[in-house]
């Protein structure tokens, strides 16, 4: 017996007698001897809660955490203050514990979360329908691409560079399944190059694939984009960050077929990179071809009002191979911390937090661009995040300035040889002015160390 | 409809389809029977195929959907769609209250009216369900 | 079934005129304090909405106030604001309180859902998910700055690889059907890269819908194996089907009916003589820890739901977790990045770093590393119960899934309810409603909904598909055995009264929120928002 479970040996001899086994062991007897496990696991034998939670906090306790230093990290996860009201929420029973609501008659607390999320996403992206959420943003783009796929079976599948790389990669990964190829348009000035995007167009596209605002933290024009895929009659895919969509021009109002994007901006912790959620909209006609669990209302036999899992014959318990997706499981509890903070913004404060976002950001550029050796990457119109090219080698820049408390940032070059020593800076509105001037002492410091430690300018 | 039935001047499918010949022999209307529409349950979508398109004897052309299940549907003979029945997707249940009327799927010129003998009458399909 | 006279009853009964034949539990499910006009109230956060009402209020810019247009072109804002709700804060909570509680959830009753292993969540794993160090950590912070959790995951790495019997671990996927993804795109890669085209993926005809779907997604065709009367894979047409047009033959097992497949090694010998791999939907695991291992059952690639056995909160729809774990012919193409450990200069520590160089990979299917915070959750299982506890959380499982079916095979229950395949079960087992169905006139569905009055939530129905009028429970080793007993007792109880009056099940639930809903409505004309 455990902490866990409850039978005693009374119990056990009383359950065997009726299943009319002798021992525990008997009831293995199918278990052919040859895939038998002799003996015991190879792991270290269990602890009290106690000392499991020792174990824990000092594993904890070597990480760095936004709460150990100033941080600008983002690059598609930002650290936004999220209120106490959410932990509230999610510790409760009633939304922890229970499974996917299959028996709607009790679950009617989970679908309705379903609705209002799905309410609320819908109203973001300006699309009228939205799904109760997928595992996070860059599956969800994937999730888009398959969409296209089951729409219109082209072949080719255009996405900008300025998509973040860990979309284009899994973009990349499902295309080998998908059967279709996976082609980059190229950024000029850091947006998408809108003339390149003319010449690759062709009736065999698909789906052109977008994201607002881009990697690199430009407003990309997203109409003009999308009327060059429609000469073509392709789908359009938007990924956007949500906060961001407070105050920039919606995609359902420019015509996008898909937006998509990564949730965890609202209300989720940045857990070391998930769980969060991801959201998925769509134009009316592509209701049937939706991936995920859609919550949909009705009425009961008495006439009262009441929510059910809705569409499902689109889906992998139903449809089997011929699904619009193979999900199960989403992020329900992950959605839920995202209606709720939408709710607690609001309409006036989600507004007011992107306009403090924008105007702080603006600040934190000129800033950094007045430093030497830091130089904007681009002139573009940026709402939350910028990137620089230092003239000093980025991981040393960064190495200094972390070991002066502040994380200026994410090195891009990996991503984007072509900006090798690039940095993308993140604001949220725990970033005050305060701390964005000392981002920009401590990188001046950190960039003239560096470039003095590495002769000349790099 | 809540009483089985299988009326006598049609032919009927394996896959629980029907058949109304036109009496001239160039054109038929398909449905399915009251057994697939029975099985299904409350039928809340069509997915009807294109006025053009060609069915193929055998092959599946169209889907429909119950809250729970989603269920191809047959063609009994070749042809090519004339016509399809737009009112299913005002009102979807007319194809379980009226599954040989009112609830037609579509109206197919036949390319191969021999085709026709490889049909069962309905004394036949219903001994086919009866086992 | 639906004549006027049971139309009637059913009314009759609705309105509680009957008297006290209906069960109506004092506090149904969790809904005490809610008076039955607030029960009817369900109304949105949008219907509560005020203009002006808020709950957030911005900090101050600090920074210049530049005019919007200034910094982002007028073509590029918005004109409309998104309708969000305008509520304080109070009213939030108050509503989603009060929303919750009208769900049923684990921590409240029993939840035998066959296929999900509704076991207890302990909290201990939320305290430690909530340490700073772990939720506040962004996922691109330097591998030098979060050896905590990088180690972390490599131990979790290593305790699924023996729990699995097979050596490499990765933890990307985000929930079974990912792990599923990820394990055919694995196959689908390792064949290519032997310059060996293959074109079909079997699953037997029980499997689970997410792995034909997951098989379609791969660009692969799916081939069914049929069932034999012992509920485990038609060994000959599994040699008839199995060519080298087989990429992979994806399996579980025990079975979703519950049962042991003792052939498993002639199968797994069947499959690698074609070439192919063999995959395991380790949604059945809770049957098997650390008393069979697929990897020594022959399976080249494994997955996880750490959100099944290893207690990772089912959340109402997740999130959860799918690792895969695979055999060494197949750790080559595993996803980037992996966490490895490097051992550093002689005297020094180990380090664990997130691995990118890895030519052969697939690439990846996701974001960032995975879900993290699923990991310290089933980390944190692992380390509390230790080898022997994972051992004897499956006996428990498989005990307690056995002592229910023999109370379920008595006399009362078993003429109606007979079980699909007579013999021991593993941790779950199928019955079949069809006699109930044809003797009673009640299906598998009503005697659900009457079991949500007596104040369960109902195992899972019509699924397997192989069995008709199928229900598929699964108590979990962390039930008791009273509760067990109570729950056969329901179920003999609303036999009997079936026998008295089908009626009653028949328009069962009385006693929940809602009573049953029209899903034909909802389906026919989605309504998926709230017009605003």
């Amino acid at each position: 017996m455990s902490s866990y479970t409850a039978a005693t040996e009374q119990d056990i001899e009383e359950m065997l007698a009726a299943i009319g086994c002798e021992s525990i062991d008997d009831l293995f007897e199918a278990i052919p001897d040859g895939v038998r496990f002799k003996g015991a696991l190879d792991l270290p034998a269990g602890k009290p809660e106690q000392e499991v939670y020792a174990e824990f906090a000092e594993l904890a306790a070597r990480n760095t955490s936004a709460d150990d230093e100033v941080s600008f990290l983002g690059a598609g996860m930002y650290d936004h203050y999220i209120p106490s009201l959410i932990d509230a929420l999610l510790s409760r029973a009633e939304f922890l514990t229970p499974y996917t609501p299959y028996q709607p008659e009790v679950s009617q607390g989970g679908l309705q979360v379903m609705f209002e999320y799905q309410t609320a996403m819908s109203e973001l992206t300006g699309l009228p329908v939205s799904n109760a959420s997928l595992y996070e943003g860059p599956s969800a783009v994937g999730a888009a691409a398959y969409l296209a796929k089951l729409a219109n079976g082209r072949p080719r599948h255009l996405v900008s560079r300025g998509v973040h790389p860990h979309s284009r990669e899994t973009l990349q990964t499902l295309a080998v399944g998908y059967g279709t190829t996976v082609e980059e348009i190229p950024l000029k000035d850091g947006i998408t190059d809108i003339e390149a995007l003319k010449e690759m167009m062709g009736d065999d596209v698909g789906v052109v694939i977008l994201q607002q605002p881009n990697f690199l933290g430009s407003v990309e024009d997203i109409r003009s984009l999308t009327a060059v895929a429609k000469e073509h009659d392709a789908l359009v895919v938007a990924s956007c960050d949500p906060i961001p969509l407070g105050i920039l021009e919606p995609p359902g109002e420019m015509g996008v077929d898909v937006a998509v994007g990564e949730g965890q901006t609202l209300g989720n912790r940045l857990d070391f990179g998930g769980p969060s959620f991801g959201f998925f909209a769509a134009a009316q006609e592509h209701i049937r071809r939706m991936p995920g669990r859609i919550a949909g209302e009705t009425r009961d036999v008495d006439g009262r009002r009441g929510w059910v899992l809705t569409l499902q014959t689109r889906e992998q318990h139903i449809r089997r191979e011929k699904a619009t997706s193979n999900i199960c499981t989403a992020q329900a509890l992950n959605a839920l911390a995202g209606v709720v903070y939408l709710g607690w913004l609001g309409k006036k404060g989600l507004v007011e937090l992107g306009e403090l976002l924008v105007r702080r950001t603006a600040y934190a550029r000129d800033q950094l661009n007045q430093i030497e050796g830091v130089t904007a990457l681009h002139e573009q119109p940026v709402v939350r995040e910028f990137a620089v090219q230092l003239d000093a080698p980025v991981e040393e820049v960064i190495r200094i300035c972390q070991s002066k408390g502040v994380n200026p940032g994410y090195a891009i070059g990996r991503d984007y040889p072509e900006f090798p020593n690039g940095l993308l800076v993140a604001l949220t509105e725990r970033r005050d002015k305060a701390q964005i001037d000392l981002l920009a002492k401590v990188l001046a410091e950190a960039v003239a160390q560096a470039r003095v430690q590495t002769g000349a300018a790099a | 409809m809540s009483e089985a039935s299988y009326p006598k001047d049609l032919l009927y499918h394996q896959e629980h389809d029907w058949v109304r010949l036109d009496p001239a022999g160039e054109w038929a209307t398909f449905g399915i029977t009251w057994y697939a529409q029975d099985a299904l349950g409350e039928v809340v979508f069509y997915d009807a195929p294109e006025v053009g398109s060609l069915l193929t004897k055998d092959e599946s052309y169209a889907e429909i959907e119950s809250v729970k299940a989603v269920s191809d549907v047959f063609a009994p003979m070749s042809g090519e769609v004339i016509e399809v029945n737009t009112s299913i997707a005002d009102e979807s249940g007319v194809i379980n209250d009226d599954p040989y009327g009112d609830g037609w799927l579509v109206k197919v010129r036949l390319s191969s009216v021999d085709e026709k003998e490889q049909l069962m009458d309905s004394v036949a399909y219903q001994a086919l369900l009866g086992q | 079934m639906s004549d006027m006279a049971s139309a009637e009853t059913a009314a009759q009964h609705a309105a509680g005129e009957l008297g006290e034949e209906i069960i109506r539990p004092e506090s149904p499910l969790g809904m005490t304090g809610e008076t039955p006009q607030q029960r009817d109230a369900a109304v949105t956060i949008y219907e509560k909405s005020k203009p002006g009402r808020r709950a957030f209020f911005t900090p101050s810019t600090e920074v210049p106030e530049v005019p919007l247009s200034d910094l982002i072109p007028g073509q590029f804002l918005r004109s409309n604001p998104a309708k969000l709700p305008e509520v304080s804060e109070p009213e939030l909570v108050r509503h989603y309180t009060r929303i919750s509680k009208r769900n049923f959830d684990l921590d409240s009753g029993f939840y035998p859902l066959g296929s999900c292993t509704m076991k207890h969540n302990p909290r201990l794993h939320e305290r430690v998910a909530a340490l700073p160090g772990n939720s506040r950590l962004h996922p691109l912070q330097a591998d030098s700055h979060a050896q905590g959790a990088l180690e972390l995951m490599w131990n979790l790495q290593e305790a699924l690889g023996e729990i699995a019997g097979l050596p490499h671990v990765s933890l990307q996927p985000s929930a079974g059907s990912h792990g599923e993804l990820a394990g055919v795109l694995l196959t689908k890669a390792y064949h290519e890269d032997r310059g060996d085209k293959r074109t079909k993926v079997l699953t037997p005809d029980t499997a689970h819908g997410t792995n034909p779907a997951t098989v379609t997604m791969c660009g692969y065709e799916v081939v069914k194996v049929g069932t034999n009367a012992d509920g485990g894979v038609d060994l000959d047409d599994l040699r008839a089907k199995a060519d080298d047009q087989v990429a992979c033959l994806m399996l579980t097992n025990p079975n979703t009916l519950g049962v042991f497949d003792g052939n498993i090694e002639e199968i797994a010998s069947i499959v690698h003589g074609v070439g192919a791999t063999l995959y395991y939907d380790g949604a059945n695991l809770n049957a098997v820890m650390g008393i069979s291992r697929p990897g020594d059952m022959g399976f080249d690639i494994v997955h996880f739901n750490l959100h099944k056995s290893f207690t990772q909160p089912h959340g109402g729809g997740g999130p959860g977790a799918g690792p895969i774990a695979v055999s060494e012919r197949i750790e080559p193409y595993i996803t980037r990045p992996q966490v490895i450990r490097e051992q550093a200069g002689s005297g020094e520590e180990p380090r664990f770093v997130l691995d990118y160089d890895r030519p052969k990979s697939i690439g990846r299917l996701r974001g960032f590393q995975g879900n993290y915070g699923v990991f310290v959750r089933s980390y944190a299982y692992i380390r509390s119960l230790g080898a022997e506890g994972l051992r004897q959380a499956s006996e428990l499982a498989v005990l307690n899934a056995n002592y229910l079916l023999a109370r379920l095979k008595e006399e009362g229950v078993a003429e109606y309810l007979p079980v699909a395949f007579d013999r021991l079960c593993m941790h779950e087992f199928v019955l079949s409603g069809a006699p109930m169905k044809k003797e009673l006139g009640i299906r598998t569905l009503d005697l659900a909904k009457r079991l949500l009055d007596h104040g369960y939530h109902p195992p899972t129905v019509y699924f397997p598909l192989l069995v008709e009028e199928a229900l598929l429970i699964e108590p979990t080793e962390t039930e008791t055995k009273e509760t067990l007993d109570l729950f056969a007792d329901a179920v003999a109880d609303i036999l009997r009264e079936a026998a008295n009056d089908p009626t009653i099940a028949q328009s069962a639930p009385y006693s929940t929120p809602v009573r049953r809903l029209d899903e034909a409505a909802a389906a026919k004309t989605p309504v998926v928002r709230q017009p605003l």
